[in-house]
């Protein structure tokens, strides 16, 4: 059976790993390289990190420090945070990402889902969604690290990534974002429900109860959390066991 | 001394093959050159991508031809990873009808959702029952979750070559093998222990696969 990943976040700023509320308020968390080496003795399912400056700087993704961080991890690595054609993709795989997350690029061009498919295979485009919900209720995607509104309703967008060929969609609500209270369940469950590829929940965990809701309640088909790896004393390796104990298929 | 040709055709993630292959005790080296093909003592057939793209980028190089004489007339212990496996097969169905290397007789063919929870691509980790003993296995426990990416499934003229099966989309194989030609649909680089694990066994020459 296959099991239910989760999936620390990783997010890099400044030569440094961050973590924030809301995309804001950043805080420093430590080094990229530590991390990576504890998350790979722990066996962590899969981890993602995401250059969350690269896009809003005009930079492109700081391949040398990917590879370095590759060379550590023998674990499925997501890269995102610049990346803005096929080339840089193709450079990210070659340096050892497994998968390349487009979130910027998925919104402005999203032409570049089905080359990077076509060249490189759907299982390694994962499509990125940050989504913010108005006071109606609407949610709405927003692109460059959560600066720029683009009018456009996540389940439509996650379903035209799929239809380009995306492998996966990692779906990020903004608002939960560091704020440990939990996924956007409603979002989660309308953008999962709408497409056929794996939905991974993304912003909100604050303890394992809420990974729970997410796959069971709102289909994710994994969960990424940050603040409650890096903020708590919880692991992943305790998340997964409780999980497990909830009749989730996990690997222990 | 373990040489092991990493073959570089141009689809993805060949560093993170190579860095396994040494934290095992390989040397390895990534190449498309044929005299470096010639003087390996593995070789393995990586890949991330369709498989149109994969063999075309093989012919274009005339990897095939050097790999069939390695391979099959000098038999080189040879493992295909994810794409590097499925293109061993006689024909794939991704984007378009492609011939493959044909090394084992078999068709590659979209997994088929069997329920809503399977979802294509299959991505994660999970099971991997082996059908018959084999050194590739060895001191990995059975059942051990190994690491997926793919949506695309070997399918098998002769059950003889199905190595090891996986639950997903009502089963599929998740690796084949016939004498020295060996391959596996989830990724031992990214597997951790149980998968550095395998790649010892592969490489182990006291107890070829």
């Amino acid at each position: 059976m296959l099991k239910t990943r989760i999936m620390p976040t990783m997010l890099f700023k400044d030569l440094g790993l961050v973590k924030g509320v809301a995309f804001d308020s950043w805080r420093r968390v430590g080094s990229i390289m530590q991390t990576v080496k504890v998350y790979n003795m722990r066996e962590v399912d899969e981890l993602v990190f995401l250059d969350i400056t690269a896009t809003r700087e005009g930079r492109a993704p700081d391949f040398e420090t990917i590879d370095e961080l590759a060379d550590e991890c023998f674990m499925p690595l997501t890269v995102g945070g610049g990346v803005r054609s096929v080339e840089d993709v193709r450079r990210l795989l070659q340096v050892g990402a497994d998968k390349v997350a487009l979130n910027t690029m998925a919104m402005e061009q999203p032409t570049l889902i089905r080359e990077v498919a076509t060249r490189f295979g759907s299982q390694c485009v994962v499509v990125s969604i940050d989504t913010r919900q108005h006071p109606d209720g609407r949610h709405e995607v927003f692109i460059r690290s959560g600066t720029q509104a683009t009018g456009r309703d996540p389940v439509e967008a996650a379903r035209e990534a799929e239809a380009l060929g995306a492998g996966e969609i990692l779906l990020t609500s903004i608002d939960r974002d560091g704020t440990m209270q939990g996924y956007d369940l409603d979002l989660i469950r309308l953008v999962s429900r709408a497409v056929a590829i794996p939905v991974i929940a993304s912003g909100g965990a604050g303890n394992f109860e809420h990974m729970a809701e997410a796959i069971l309640d709102a289909h994710a088909s994994a969960v990424a959390a940050a603040s409650i790896f890096h903020f708590t004393q919880q692991t992943p390796r305790e998340a997964k066991q409780h999980l497990h104990s909830r009749g989730i298929a996990m690997r222990l | 001394m373990l040489k092991v040709a990493i073959v570089d055709y141009g689809m993805g993630n060949l560093d993170s093959v190579a860095r396994a292959v040494e934290e095992c005790g390989g040397k390895a080296f990534i190449t498309s050159q044929s005299q470096d093909l010639e003087t390996a003592t593995h070789i393995i057939l990586p890949g991330v991508g369709a498989f149109p793209a994969g063999m075309r980028n093989i012919r274009a190089r005339g990897l095939d031809r050097i790999l069939s004489e390695q391979v099959l007339a000098k038999r080189i212990p040879c493992l295909g990873i994810c794409l590097g496996m499925q293109l061993l097969a006689t024909r794939g169905y991704e984007v378009e009808e492609t011939e493959g290397l044909g090394w084992i007789p078999g068709e590659v063919r979209r997994l088929q959702p069997q329920g809503p929870d399977d979802r294509i691509p299959h991505v994660g980790w999970n099971a991997v029952t082996p059908q018959r003993p084999s050194p590739l296995f060895r001191e990995i426990p059975v059942g051990k979750d190994f690491y997926f990416v793919h949506s695309y499934r070997f399918a098998c003229a002769d059950p003889q070559d199905e190595l090891a099966t996986t639950p997903y989309c009502g089963g599929f194989t998740s690796a084949v093998a016939r004498g020295n030609i060996l391959g596996v649909q989830f990724h031992p680089e990214k597997s951790q222990r149980a998968g550095l694990q395998l790649l010892r066994n592969f490489l182990d020459p006291n107890a070829p696969c």
